[in-house]
This record gives structure tokens, C-alpha cells and sequence, in this order.
């Protein structure tokens, strides 16, 4: 499936619009839930810390499902999106309070290939930390 | 506690995952996403798809229970608790929409030790009812070392 948005459009260096999206315990149970990811170090802060971990961390693939909105949002067909790759280069801290982490995506068009695709380049942080390395997401435009 | 290199390559069973609408509505708002597309089956329709479509990492749902036998393969001896996840990468050879009855197999793709910590590589395959593929999956998990004392 190809996005609406016409890749004739698109150039390189394109600037999609940023997100900010917050993730609380409550978000990681609920996310443990719906993937079936149980792992304990996303729900229990006395094994995280156990195994080495700061805190209770995010499942990386929730981190990486929030990061891939600002993509799917662009693009709007989500089907649009072909390939999607991202390396957890730091863990996302969740504390045991009502405010949560803060993880801010911005994304940019990094290369133009042929059959109207388009890779993009997504920078995620937290706490000013990268907390993705080479997430990379490729999409057919049309 | 050491990873058993015999089971790289080694055969798991194929597992069938059906996607429903109720599934990927959950999952959509599990990650927060309003998008209509994951819930609408005519704002997917006016997208040119046959039904609700999934988040593009919905393919984690799919390739869990196929996973999850390799995690637990007793001969492979992974440590669970003292797994962080490494990276991840979707290959999405075309939308995987509500009604899909998809068959799912993961293979330990390698298993080395950097600094310590194993490292493991699962692809997992995934396929549609006419046997195309559907999506291909691989997850780098570190099992971390045990700290001392």
C-alpha cells in the first residue's frame, strides 16, 4: 500500500512534524497486556533493579510503536510503511509516579529511492538521552 | 549460564495466528494511537484495504507465541529475567489486516558472546493462508551478564 502523501513532494531533508508522547507504569501494563510481553523488568522495580536496571524500563517496542507515530501520522495509510528497524540503545526509565517518562520523536526524510519510496531517519530521546540508535523507517509514497 | 549453540538454525513449530479486529483495536490503544485505520473498518476500506489494518508493529502480537516456545526451550537455556531487548527490525512485505489467518515459525538465527552478556538473534517468518510472505521479524535480545558479588 502507498501513503497519499505524493513522492514527488518529498525531498530530502523533509521535516516531519514531532511528537511527545509520556508513558506511565499504567501505559507499560497495558502494553504487557495487548503485546503479551510479561517480561518482569517492564512491571517489577525490585527485579529490574535485580538485574542491574535503574528502574522498572519500557518495553522497546512500545517505545519503538510510539516513535513510528510521527511516521504513521505523516504518511497516512500506516501500510505505507515497508521496513521499520531501531537498535535500544538506552533503556526508557518509567518511575512509579502519576508523571511517567517523556519520549520526544522527531523524524526526518534521509534518502530518496526509486518506486516512489523514502527512507526516514527517527531521533527519539528521553530525558535528553537517545534512547534509539539507527531507527530507520522505509515507506512507499505515491 | 551459557546459550546452547546447537539450536541455532534449529526447528521450531509453525504456529497459526488469526487477526481479529478486537486485537488490533487493543493493541492501537495500548500504544496510544487514534488512528481511525485501526479501528474503522470503512476508514480502512477508504484506504483500499480489505478490512481494519495493524500498527506497523503489530507483528510482535503475531510472532509472540512462536517466540515464546524458543524462550522456553529448556534445551536452549535462556535466562529470561536478564533479558534486554537489542534491536529490532520489520520487513512488512504487505499490511497484515483484520481476518488474516497468518503461520508463523521462529528460527535462532545466531547466538554469540560479546563482553560478557550472549546475544541472541530470532527471525521469525510470517505468512499468509496462500503461503506469501507476510512479514519477516528479527529481534536481537542481550542477555545481560550476571553482575558480581
Amino acid at each position: 500500500m502507498a501513503s497519499p502523501v505524493a513522492g514527488a513532494d518529498v525531498a530530502v531533508g523533509t521535516e516531519l512534524p514531532p511528537g511527545s508522547f509520556v508513558v506511565t507504569r499504567a501505559d507499560l501494563v497495558r502494553y504487557a497486556g495487548a503485546s503479551g510481553d510479561f517480561n518482569v523488568i517492564h512491571w517489577n522495580q525490585r527485579v529490574a533493579q535485580s538485574v542491574g536496571l535503574p528502574d522498572v524500563i519500557a518495553h522497546g517496542m512500545l517505545t519503538m510503536a510510539l516513535a513510528a507515530r510521527v511516521v504513521t501520522d505523516w504518511v497516512v495509510d500506516p501500510a505505507a510503511v515497508l521496513e521499520y528497524s531501531a537498535r535500544f540503545t538506552r533503556p526508557v526509565p518509567v518511575p512509579d509516579d502519576d508523571v511517567g517518562a517523556t519520549l520526544d520523536v522527531s523524524a526526518k526524510v534521509t534518502e530518496r529511492l526509486d518506486d516512489r519510496r523514502a527512507r526516514i531517519e527517527l531521533t527519539a530521546t528521553c530525558g535528553g538521552d537517545k534512547v534509539l540508535g539507527m531507527a530507520r523507517v522505509l515507506v512507499q509514497l505515491s | 549460564m551459557a546459550l546452547n549453540l546447537d539450536k541455532v538454525g534449529a526447528a521450531y513449530p509453525t504456529l497459526t495466528y488469526e487477526v481479529g479486529r478486537e486485537k488490533i483495536r487493543e493493541f492501537a490503544d495500548a500504544v496510544g494511537d487514534p488512528n481511525p485505520v485501526y479501528r474503522d473498518a470503512e476508514a480502512a476500506r477508504a484506504l483500499g484495504h480489505a478490512d481494519v489494518v495493524a500498527p506497523p508493529t503489530f507483528a510482535v502480537v503475531v510472532t509472540r507465541g512462536p517466540q515464546k516456545v524458543v524462550f522456553d526451550d529448556p534445551e536452549l537455556g535462556l535466562d529470561f529475567s536478564r533479558v534486554v531487548h537489542g534491536d529490532q527490525k520489520f520487513l512488512l512485505h504487505r499490511p497484515i489486516t483484520a481476518g488474516d489467518v497468518l503461520s508463523v515459525v521462529a528460527t535462532v538465527d545466531s547466538a554469540r558472546t560479546v563482553a560478557g552478556n550472549e546475544i541472541l538473534a530470532i527471525r521469525s517468518d510470517v505468512s499468509g493462508a496462500d503461503g506469501e510472505p507476510v512479514a519477516t521479524v528479527r529481534a536481537t535480545l542481550v542477555v545481560r551478564a550476571e553482575t558480581e558479588g
